[in-house]
């Protein structure tokens, strides 16, 4: 709010402060934010929030133990006595011989421009983002009588500066930018209500699609839900909307991330090498994609991110790993590390995405005698250590190759390695507007319960 | 920070950031822009602290100090809302600038008054001693590295452990437009245990945590309370070794008491909240009176009940907390309120405007939400089902306020066969329709238990400690999603 100096230098003064205070090494991690958002409900501005935020998080060393500890309070007093508490609590903390910051020689030394941030610069557009809500519900509203209410729409726009440095030599930073817009319409119809939604999400705002787009797509996938019914327990191919295919890949994504595997967490434990889906499904996870939503010129560490091969024609290639999961694996990072700014760095994906196919989506239904697509998945059924797979959807009931009603109140399960291996159809609407991305996808066949 | 010892709240958070009534008032009058608008300040300070074992060492420990202060303008629907984790004169009147944006109004400054004294909430619900909410980091290291012994010594085939130490210390200043000016002070603790159990190429977990509103010396004086989850987790997760695939379609469940009350907060707690009923966005919208369980069901929820993780002294708007019956022998009696939404739907706020932390707005929220008592016998509830599933722990659950599906998972259940529990299941995943699902409650036990202390419920993407509770209940046909048909 007041003027501030840069994060870097606050992040060099308490290295500094660190060491002096008896850390034999240190990293911080300063994370600040500006953010806006308005929310507009059946036409009327509904809340609009505005924010400020500035965090710092410290971990130091004391040989092989180590503290961590964040704060808000950048007085200069406050930054003193926070440090020295932190290397005191490392003191207590017993040692861990895998601990400990990257090798200095593996450091990204020449960090490029990913192109994360808005070439206008950021403007908080209060009048803009409430039209543009506005716009977006009143074409969902529009779209069909039988949209009545709404749980409003939201347009929100944030920037955010990150910056890292370490005492073994690395400085950086960078800047992000992020815009989206989203929907959520009710409708009614035989007293019976159902709601869906539908969102974009941007760099820019000049990137984002129409509001009357998102609010058409968002009134679409409310309507085609009324009328829904439950199914009698079956065995059926199960076809996974491509938004919904993500979820699915997230599930595999933190099967392959080194904090689940040293800990024996994970469905994939031991499985490098091995086949562990259809020959169709390739996976690559893209740390540099321009402009990408998951994109970072460096990891939480300061080690170069890169484009990895995950899985090559169902093959499992390569883990996600950072410095500690590495050696704990006896593997080197990755590059992959990523950090809440009050903990441990830890692996986890970037732009991680399943390649898509070249069937059109609209056609994967072509040929089923009886299956299901699945619109909407529910609750916590994963089992990540087993693979076990148990969750809530719904969606749209297919009959001789052709959407026949909609369906809800069932579940679909099977383990996931089954269900990666029995992959048969992907589809070409992969969506890249979030980290996770997948295209819609058509599982063999999986177990549906209902009546 | 964990050194820290005087902790009279009341005088610290004011202190802490040198705020005055004249301030105070500055703040809100720059905030209201029309004499029929509301609003208030929510100051926060917090700390919180993880120590964490794994691999039978422990390997870090987190502290974590947040502060800030949300500004919150209420024009009849509207809300504007501004927060800032920098407490100066200039960022608070920044912060109350840009909240009043919300409403169109004349710009005439209008006159607030806060009184000099803060208030403290009418009952203490978690009193500390002396000695305070934490202990120094040493003892806690040594508890957990005991905490993992008694996990390996239940099983050799427990191959790695997991527990953690969370201790909260939150402290509350709420002002606001209409002479609110409180104050409170919020310890939470919380012990979670995870094993991994390995046998002939299978693995799978076992979890077990416990908490509340008390000091973590209280696991430190009394550590058989922690031993207890260290053997409850190795146990679930040897159990679950054996685990059969789970049959798909609908049948009788059994629920056991305690955490599968986890069920009432999907199924109709969610639900019940003011702002769904408000925007009719929820299933139970308009149906107060209605029938919407058997009558064999009374389910409240209680913020006001001591030492509870979902319990507070007073809400995050300063209204006290008290027990909200929902539902009385199956018929629909209230929602949980808010401010804002208990003025526009023209009843009283019940002590459930909660947030997460300063950077959120509050919204109608659960506490611990349990059903009462019933009469039947746990043992002859499970004699009376043929065939069925009786589910004892769960993970966790979701629903959709508008069509009232919702969902949750066992993470320890078990095939009832003529009468009596048999072979342990996995993948239970139970699914149900909000409205109806408590209609098929035929059996209600007499053996209420809440949870141990380790709820967490999301909504609007903030999440927030509960509490929820359940007899030994019987449900006659609901669908169960396994993968066996």
């Amino acid at each position: 709010m007041s003027a501030t100096k840069p994060v870097i230098e606050t992040a060099r003064e308490v290295l500094q402060t660190a060491h002096a205070a008896g850390a034999t090494s240190a990293d911080v991690v300063v994370v600040s934010q500006e953010a806006h958002a308005a929310s507009v409900r059946l036409g009327e501005v509904e809340s609009v929030e505005l924010s400020r935020q500035k965090r710092l998080g410290l971990r130091c060393f004391r040989g092989h133990s180590s503290a961590i500890a964040s704060t808000a309070d950048f007085s200069a007093s406050g930054l003193e006595s926070f440090v020295r508490e932190t290397v005191a609590m490392a003191n207590v903390l017993p040692e861990d011989p895998d601990s400990g910051l990257p090798d200095a020689t593996l450091l990204e030394r020449n960090a490029p421009d990913l192109q994360l941030e808005d070439p206008g610069g950021f403007h908080i557009d209060g009048d803009g983002s409430i039209t543009a809500a506005r716009d977006c519900e009143e074409a969902a509203m529009g779209a069909d009588p039988r949209i009545r209410n709404s749980e409003g729409a939201t347009s929100s726009a944030s920037a955010s500066e990150i910056a890292y440095a370490s005492s073994i030599g690395f400085e950086g930073h960078y800047r992000t930018t992020n815009h989206s817009l989203s929907v959520s319409p009710i409708a009614e119809e035989n007293d019976a209500m159902q709601g869906d939604y539908w969102w974009d999400s941007a760099r820019s705002r000049e990137d984002l699609a129409d509001p009357a787009e998102i609010g058409r797509i968002a009134a679409a996938r409310t309507l085609r839900r009324l009328g829904a019914r439950k199914l009698a327990t079956t065995r059926a191919p199960v076809i996974f909307e491509a938004p919904i295919a993500a979820s699915l890949l997230g599930h595999l994504a933190g099967a392959i991330c080194g904090g689940a595997l040293y800990r024996k967490l994970s469905f994939l434990q031991e499985r490098l090498g091995e086949v562990i889906a259809s020959p169709l499904v390739q996976i690559t996870d893209e740390g540099r994609l321009p402009g990408g939503p998951a994109s970072r010129p460096f990891d939480a560490e300061g080690l170069p991110t890169r484009s990895t091969t995950i899985v090559k024609d169902g093959r499992l290639e390569s883990f996600l790993l950072d410095t500690y999961a590495g050696r704990k694996l006896g593997r080197p990072s990755t590059g992959s590390a990523s950090r809440s700014i009050g903990d441990a760095p830890g692996a986890s994906p970037t732009n991680f995405r399943l390649a898509p196919g070249l069937t059109p989506a609209s056609d994967l239904i072509t040929g089923i005698s009886r299956g299901l697509l699945v619109t909407s998945l529910s609750g916590m059924g994963v089992n990540t250590i087993t693979g076990d797979y148990s969750r809530g959807a719904s969606g749209l009931w297919i009959e001789g190759g052709e959407i026949a009603y909609p369906v809800e109140e069932i579940t679909i399960a099977g383990n996931l390695i089954d269900m990666f291996q029995s992959i048969d159809a992907l589809g070409d609407d992969l969506r890249p507007r979030s980290g996770i991305a997948a295209p819609s996808l058509r599982i063999a066949e999986m177990t549906i319960a209902g009546s | 920070m964990s050194t820290d010892d005087s902790k009279d709240s009341i005088t610290a958070i004011d202190t802490r950031f040198g705020l005055d009534a004249r301030q105070l008032e500055q703040t809100l009058g720059t905030a209201l822009a029309r004499k029929s608008d509301f609003a208030d300040l929510y100051f926060e300070l917090r700390e919180s602290t993880h120590v964490g074992l794994e691999e039978g060492l422990v390997k870090r420990a987190n502290v974590s100090i947040s502060q800030g202060v949300g500004v919150r303008v209420l024009a009849e629907e509207k809300t504007g809302y501004a927060y800032s984790d920098e407490i100066t004169p200039e960022a608070l009147e920044l912060a109350a600038a840009s909240a009043r944006t919300i409403a169109h109004g004349s710009s005439a400054e209008r006159r607030i008054a806060v009184r000099t004294g803060i208030a403290s909430p009418s009952h203490n619900l978690y009193p500390i001693d002396a000695k305070g909410v934490s202990r120094p980091l040493p003892d806690r290291i040594d508890l957990l590295q005991k905490i993992d012994k008694e996990a390996r010594k239940f099983d050799s085939r427990i191959c790695n452990v997991m527990a953690n130490l969370a201790i909260e210390e939150k402290q509350i200043l709420v002002t606001n437009s209409e002479g609110t000016h409180i104050a409170d002070s919020q310890p939470l603790v919380r012990v979670n245990v995870s094993c991994v159990a390995e046998s002939g190429g299978k693995r799978e977990t076992g979890n077990a945590g416990a908490g509340g509103r008390f000091s973590i010396g209280f696991y430190l004086d009394e550590p058989e309370q922690a031993f207890r989850l260290a053997r409850d987790a190795a146990r679930q997760a040897i159990v679950n070794l054996d685990a059969e695939e789970a049959p798909a379609g609908e049948m009788k469940v059994v629920l056991g008491p305690g955490w599968p009350g986890v069920l009432l907060h999907e199924a109709v707690g969610h639900g019940l909240e003011g702002d769904f009923n408000r925007k009719k966005t929820s299933a139970f919208a308009d149906r107060i009176g209605d029938r919407v369980a058997s009558e064999l069901c009374t389910v409240v929820d209680d913020g006001a009940m001591e030492r509870r993780r979902g319990s507070l002294n007073m809400d995050d708007e300063g209204t006290p907390t008290g027990r909200t019956v929902l539902i009385e022998k199956g018929r629909l009696r209230g929602y949980l309120q808010d401010r804002l939404n208990a003025r526009l739907m023209g009843v009283s706020p019940t002590g459930n405007g909660r947030r997460e932390s300063f950077m959120h707005a509050p919204l109608p929220r659960m506490t611990n939400t349990f059903m009462l008592s019933g009469e039947d016998d746990p043992g002859d509830i499970l004699r009376s089902v043929d065939n069925g599933i009786y589910a004892v722990s769960f993970g966790g659950g979701q629903v959709d306020i508008t069509n009232g599906k919702f969902v949750f998972s066992a993470r320890e259940a078990y095939r009832i066969e003529g009468g009596k529990v048999g072979a342990p299941l996995k993948g239970v995943t139970l699914i149900g329709n909000g409205p109806d699902a408590l209609t098929r409650i035929s059996r209600v036990g007499n053996d209420l238990a809440l949870d141990e202390g380790i709820g967490v419920c999301g909504k609007d993407g903030q999440s927030v400690p509960v509490g929820v509770g359940l007899p030994t209940i019987r449900l006659d046909g609901m669908t169960v999603g396994g993968t066996r048909t």
